[in-house]
């Protein structure tokens, strides 16, 4: 029952906030991560659920994972097969960043290349472009120039779509500004789609980031050499499960770094695109 | 009350002044659709001038403006800016959008100077920074010179446009609604601040627009355009005195005029 409360009552009427929302990220990361690991040691090493060749227990992880860290450090073979990858997947990522962007340029700025280019990029897309390993081991070898064509291959497709996506941003009032000031095509590139194109050309490169380690990892496990993919092979073929596990969370130190590398340029570079725009800007 | 009469000479002053813009049996077809966009359009801005051309969506008003801006050929016709055919953009032509359109990882000043670093070059560009901030000042813009444009509100943004669009000295300015995506009261603003630039510089204006209010209080001549087929059906000479001011949009005579174009434009719309 309601009741007309008094004049001089104020309305109280407070906004509760969710708990999620007043703690901080950190918190709510490491939260996450005890629970995680809490239930892992539970089914592990507590409980015995899961075997450990299975699923080895998160002690025995860590200190596999300090092994594998020691081994590094101390220059050892290990440092040698993280130095093979991180060439692979260096070379691979500046080679697809050259091909797809030069590729991305061809098909959104020619209508030759939109009309003829683009339906056969489109095709070779879809293939399982995995299944292209062998051949590039019988045409390149064992070394790590395989590796590089297999992760390149995998690489540059995100980046030809963003950027002839990119291309496409600048804004009819744009290209009129432009048309109307009497700029050259080649100046409209430069000066105009270019730059806006910056921003997809980044999501790009980023989602081609990811895909150099998955192409680089892929053409050590299909090619053997000298790379981490090759000793994570080895480990899970001795049933090494912790030492499988350590592997990959050193070879996923290695995608961030070029994820984050990436991140950083992007930040630099396009420096202008902080979320919304206020309005007349655009 | 002149309205409707046939014009011989600016309302702004009693001597004819020299044409700027001559625009004679114009007439465009979009060949895709084959639509007739415009017909018989004939149309002459004199020097100092400051013209509007109102009606309703589709009457052709933005096809007529790209044709003087040279971003769009003519079907038919003749179109002579300075006593040259406009064949294509040219730098004696100022253009204004609805949307300030300034690029963002360039500064203010940058921005501004970009129809000179499009047509000359570098150096050039550099040599008009002075000429840049000069116009900045005349905006109240002075203080903004270095910041990005993200930083500035849409009235501002668009009084940065209205430098870069004066930085090439242009022999005409063709203004696209320029003011109808802001607010109305800084629209209003904006109206008497560009009234105050074109006095100060006597500029040739070409105003498309929307608003009839708009229109009647910059103008000293309204052109009245109908759809299907685009045409220029009536010319209204405005005889409020000049310098405008807002509380103008109040008197009796303001609203006469602003009645009759509605009237004009209204038989239309029901047809």
């Amino acid at each position: 029952m309601n009741i007309t409360p008094e004049d001089n009552e104020d309305t109280v009427w407070v906004e509760r906030e969710a708990f999620i929302d007043r703690i901080p990220r950190w918190v709510a990361m490491l939260g996450l991560a005890v629970l995680v690991i809490g239930i892992w040691h539970l089914a592990t090493e507590q409980m015995g659920w899961v075997s450990p060749i299975i699923l080895p227990s998160p002690g025995e992880t860590l200190s596999d994972l300090m092994g594998v860290g020691l081994n590094l450090l101390n220059r050892g073979y290990m440092l040698g097969a993280l130095w093979t990858t991180t060439r692979t997947v260096f070379w691979a990522f500046l080679i697809a960043a050259g091909i797809g962007f030069s590729l991305g340029v061809l098909v959104g700025e020619t209508r030759f290349g939109e009309k003829a280019v683009m339906p056969y990029l489109v095709a070779i897309d879809t293939m399982p472009k995995v299944a292209f390993a062998p051949l590039f081991i019988a045409w390149l070898g064992f070394d790590i120039a395989s590796k590089v064509a297999l992760a390149t291959f995998i690489a540059t497709f995100p980046i030809v779509v963003s950027t002839a996506a990119g291309l496409y941003a600048a804004s009819e009032n744009e290209r009129m500004l432009f048309k109307s000031i009497g700029a050259s095509r080649w100046q409209t590139l430069v000066r105009l789609k270019l730059p806006n194109a910056l921003p997809f050309i980044f999501t790009g490169l980023k989602i081609a980031a990811v895909g150099v380690m998955a192409g680089a990892i892929t053409g050590e496990f299909l090619g053997g050499g000298q790379g981490f993919g090759a000793l994570i092979r080895e480990s899970a073929s001795m049933l090494d499960t912790p030492r499988v596990f350590s592997l990959i969370l050193y070879l996923s130190l290695l995608g961030l770094a070029l994820f984050f590398t990436v991140a950083w340029v992007q930040k630099r570079l396009v420096f202008w695109n902080k979320g919304d725009r206020p309005g007349g800007v655009t | 009350m002149s309205m409707a009469e046939p014009r011989n000479l600016t309302a702004n002053s009693a001597v004819p002044t020299r044409p700027v813009y001559e625009i004679a049996r114009l007439s465009k077809t979009y060949a895709r659709n084959s639509l007739t966009a415009l017909t018989d359009v004939n149309l002459t801005l004199y020097e100092g001038e400051f013209v509007s051309v109102v009606g309703s969506s589709g009457c052709g008003k933005s096809t007529l403006l790209k044709i003087m801006a040279g971003l769009l050929p003519p079907t038919k016709g003749r179109v002579v800016l300075e006593g040259k055919p406009v064949s294509g953009p040219r730098a004696d032509i100022g253009i204004m959008f609805q949307q300030a359109t300034l690029l963002p990882w360039k500064t203010t000043v940058e921005n501004i100077v970009l129809p000179i670093q499009i047509r000359e070059g570098r150096v050039a560009a550099k040599a008009a920074i002075p000429r840049a901030m000069d116009l900045l000042e005349l905006v109240g813009l002075g203080e903004f010179a270095h910041v990005y444009p993200g930083e500035l509100s849409g009235g501002m943004a668009q009084r940065a446009s209205i430098c870069r669009m004066l930085i090439a000295n242009p022999a005409v300015l063709l203004l696209d609604e320029p003011f109808s995506a802001l607010d109305e009261l800084t629209r209003d603003f904006m109206n008497m601040e560009l009234q105050r630039i074109c006095a100060e510089q006597n500029r040739t204006a070409f105003l498309v627009t929307h608003s009839l209010a708009e229109a009647v209080i910059l103008s000293d001549r309204i052109l009245v355009m109908k759809p299907r087929p685009g045409r220029i059906v009536e010319e209204i000479l405005i005889d409020l005195p000049r310098p405008r001011t807002l509380e103008m949009v109040n008197t009796a005579h303001f609203g006469e005029i602003v009645s009759h174009i509605r009237d004009l434009l209204g038989k239309e719309a029901f047809q």
